[in-house]
């Protein structure tokens, strides 16, 4: 790759990472969090691109950037108040700006119509807030030059009459790392004086002979005083970008006291100290404005964002097929570890203590390293989420419904194979909750429901598992309807009793969505079979759990990682078979008494008073001829994403383990009944059952169309 | 080989022939991955009689192909001295089953005869000629359909 197109490449993927920046910071904002760390935040981000942009000659990506980050900065400046209007306007020139960004990657053709939309509403928004709008892009700095003096010259005084509200001392060091980053002390010193008056002082004692200096060595520092109307956060602002690279202490003073620059910038402590200096003084302040803050407010002040910011774990790119290449590898490993163990276990000669020990510290390190590596594919839920919270936008404009997204447990973390298959499911739900999940303003006004409709999306590790609920605050599922619906599709016999669980599920019959009048049902059930398709396909489940009034909720129970599972190892006609643990309920006692014939080959168990169909998994997949005679074994009680329940039988339980997932359908086709095969440590391949695709097989209900586990390799 | 034309070399192939249901067949040399000793495979649900099954090899899940029964001949019991040629059909690799490796053939194309009239059906699906040599007569099969299809067969 040319280098050119690399960093091209690099730009774009950090374009994503700041678009994702921009639109957390918005939400935040959204929720009413006025902190100046999240504007500044949102700011930079928008900042960013911009700059990038300008690099790769970028017009209209600049010129729109601009637009947004001039509103922005007003913000910041608190000249415009982010109210719920201009927080609406600033989410869709978000995702305007994430359209351009994609579109300036695909080289697409641009309509620039809807920009141009936004940028007159961004007009009009500065336009309304004082048109005193000052330009801050790059070639049209505007500022006041200062004279950073070297010889305790200072700053020529104008002869200004409005009095300074309040004085800030800032000590300011900057450290190598500052000028590493190409940042440089005078543009802060420029920013500054836009704040207000400034006199900076510059302080050389440090600075070695010529032949002792160390030419990208900082030996300077800078005592700065700084008289303005603004607070200390505004200060604080300007040197946003080094912080961390310098050395930097803020107090506020009396204003315009003349004071000498302290020996030590890290005096944090103290208040300032008021000696006499041979400066001019530059305006008489008022005595009675400004009171001196306690010495702990200084040392607040004085330690500006290293409390309020979390620190930044440094992060590494990798390509995703090395990641990959290692996860194959320790599957491998893993393997390897357990058929090493069971053949030194079973081979008479060695009995050592000591090798067994060794053996299972090599068993520990295999796990440890396995989850080690599955951890690196694990990725937080957060930037799925932030997908939804467009959708939301997009669908709530659409229909006319006021809703809002309300986000729990985005730090979740799942598989990264399973965050990008479930973007499709999980899309398609929060647009059904709104669309028919929610009703409109009028209709919540009349239900006595605030105007303004919830979907809530919310991740959490359970169990072992990452559960993923989507629920809304509507009107729930309107049962009678979706009973009528699926009679009128010919999916129930008309004169069916179904309790409402059951009814919900009918929305996950294919079929129940092709009518076209559902957008008019209160209910859901527009794709709601693909979407139970999907989840499954990744080894998860879908349930529904829906109140008439006050809403439904969706709730997904999905595997952690794609690449293992946990299962019990049986036994089937001196065959070995892994049955998923996700699938079971129970073992059953497996007695003649609670065994009855009901048909030819067909048998029920009865369990706790409950009948549930038997089957003869040996019977099932063609193992052995299926008989009249209840064979011996042990029966497992399984449930089917459906609910259903069933009972397996097999001859026996070996084991119960966790299994490393390997595909069948790479080498070989796809197995009805089977979900995927693995290696036991023995080296030899078990097939992984489809429990539900088991039942299904029986039934021959809409079940057996089922695709089990997604391929992994 | 001075007095061959290039057109001739380029014309030339190798063939790896082995022993399978009694008779004597080849497979090109390009699709052969590996050949090894035959394990016991884990039998699959409802697989055609020639899937002997799946065995591991070195992680991956191996369909395994008994090719004497593929072909319509008599299938026998594997031992340890049967032979596994691990072979890519397709985008798919599959273990062919056989009784036993014998050479590596060096074959010109004009020297492979076409398929006799008389094979059978099944035969005409895998056989795409015939190389007479030293007396022996060796089929060249084709590996294309010899894993049951993609697709999920007709219910």
């Amino acid at each position: 790759m040319d280098p050119m197109a690399e960093i091209r490449l690099t730009f774009f993927q950090e374009c994503e990472e700041q678009l994702t920046a921009l639109e957390n910071g918005l939400l935040g904002m959204q929720e009413g969090s006025a902190d100046s760390e999240l504007v500044n935040a949102v700011f930079r981000a928008v900042h960013s691109i911009k700059g990038g942009a300008g690099a790769f000659k970028l017009n209209t990506l600049v010129s729109f950037a601009h637009v947004f980050e001039t509103a922005l900065d007003k913000v910041r400046s608190g000249s415009i108040v982010p109210d719920a209007d201009a927080m609406k306007l600033f989410l869709r020139a978000a995702d305007a700006l994430s359209d351009l960004v994609s579109a300036s990657r695909d080289g697409a053709v641009l309509d620039t119509a809807p920009y141009a939309a936004i940028e007159e509403e961004f007009d009009a928004l500065l336009g309304g807030a004082g048109g005193a709008a000052e330009d801050d892009d790059f070639q049209s700095l505007d500022f006041q030059p200062v004279t950073t003096a070297f010889s305790g010259e200072d700053a020529a005084p104008e002869a200004t009459t409005a009095p300074a509200r309040s004085s800030f001392l800032i000590r300011f060091r900057p450290l190598r790392e500052l000028f590493a980053k190409a940042n440089d002390p005078l543009a802060l010193f420029r920013e500054l004086t836009r704040l207000g008056r400034l006199q900076a002082q510059c302080d050389i004692k440090n600075l070695p002979f010529l032949d002792t200096m160390e030419p990208e060595d900082s030996y300077l520092s800078w005592e700065l005083r700084l008289e303005s109307d603004c607070d200390i956060a505004a200060v604080k602002e300007v040197f946003d970008f080094v912080d961390g690279d310098c050395d930097l202490s803020i107090e506020v003073g009396l204003p315009a006291q003349p004071a000498v620059m302290a020996a030590a910038p890290e005096a944090s402590g103290p208040p300032p100290r008021i000696v006499q200096d041979g400066q001019a003084d530059v305006a008489v302040p008022p005595p009675s404005v400004a009171p001196l803050p306690a010495p702990a407010e200084a040392e607040a002040a004085a330690q500006p964002k290293a409390s309020a910011r979390t620190a930044v774990q440094p992060t590494i790119r990798v390509d995703l097929d090395r990641v990959d290449r290692l996860i194959n590898l320790v599957g491998e490993l893993v393997i390897n570890q357990a058929m090493l163990t069971q053949r030194v276990l079973h081979s008479s000669h060695v009995r050592d203590r000591e090798v067994t020990s060794s053996l299972e510290e090599l068993e520990r390190l295999t796990r440890e390293i396995q989850e080690s590596v599955m951890a690196i594919r694990a990725q937080p839920v957060r930037p799925l989420f932030q997908r939804m919270s467009r959708i939301v936008r997009e669908v709530a404009d659409a229909t006319g419904k006021d809703v809002r997204l309300r986000t729990e447990g985005e730090a979740t973390e799942v598989d990264k194979t399973v965050v990008e298959l479930l973007a499709d499911p999980l899309t398609h739900m929060i647009r059904n909750a709104v669309d028919h999940g929610l009703e409109t303003p009028e209709q919540r006004i009349a239900a006595g429901k605030a105007p303004e409709g919830t979907v809530r999306l919310a991740a959490a590790h359970r169990s072992g598992r990452v559960i993923i609920e989507v629920s809304d605050d509507g009107a729930g599922i309107n049962r009678p309807r979706v009973l009528q619906k699926a009679i009128a599709n010919g999916l129930v016999p008309p004169d069916s009793q179904l309790n409402d669980s059951e009814i919900d599920n009918l929305l996950f019959l294919p079929g129940f969505s092709t009518a076209q009048s559902i957008s008019n049902i209160s209910g859901r059930g527009v794709g709601m079979d693909v979407v139970k398709r999907s989840i499954q396909a990744l080894g998860g489940r879908i349930s529904i759990a829906s109140s008439p009034g006050q809403g439904s909720t969706f709730t997904l129970s999905l595997p952690l990682t794609l690449a293992v599972l946990d299962g019990i190892v049986v036994t089937v006609d001196e065959q070995t078979f892994v049955i998923p643990l996700t699938a079971i309920v129970e073992t059953v006692k497996h007695e003649q008494s609670r065994i009855h014939h009901v048909g030819e080959h067909s048998f029920v168990l009865r369990v706790r008073d409950v009948l549930v169909p038997l089957i003869d998994v040996g019977a099932e997949l063609g193992v052995r001829p299926p008989a009249n005679q209840v064979r011996s074994g042990v029966a497992i009680l399984i449930e089917t994403a459906n609910g259903s329940r069933s009972a397996l039988l097999v001859d026996n339980i070996q084991d119960q383990r966790q299994v490393v997932i390997k595909s069948l359908e790479t080498n070989y086709k796809r197995v009805d009944g089977i979900a995927a095969a693995t290696i036991l440590g023995d080296g030899r391949v078990a097939m992984i059952l489809d429990v539900d695709a088991l039942v299904g097989l029986r039934h021959h209900d809409w079940s057996s169309t089922e695709i089990p586990f997604a391929k992994a390799s | 080989m001075i007095e061959k034309s290039p057109h001739d070399l380029a014309r030339e192939a190798e063939f790896v022939a082995f022993r399978a249901g009694g008779l004597e067949f080849c497979i090109n040399i390009m699709s052969v991955r590996e050949i090894r000793g035959w394990t016991p495979a884990t039998a699959i649900p409802r697989a055609p009689s020639y899937i002997r099954g799946v065995i591991n090899l070195r992680g991956v899940v191996l369909p395994i192909v008994d090719l004497g029964v593929r072909l319509g001949l008599p299938g026998t019991e594997p031992t340890a001295r049967h032979v596994i040629i691990v072979a890519q059909v397709g985008e798919r690799a599959a273990g062919l089953l056989v009784d036993s490796v014998s050479d590596i053939l060096s074959v010109e194309d004009t020297s492979i005869q076409a398929t006799p009239d008389v094979a059978s059906n099944l035969a005409r699906t895998f056989v795409r000629g015939v190389i007479a040599m030293d007396g022996r007569m060796i089929s060249v099969i084709t590996l294309d359909n010899v894993l049951p299809a993609m697709e999920l067969e007709a219910a």
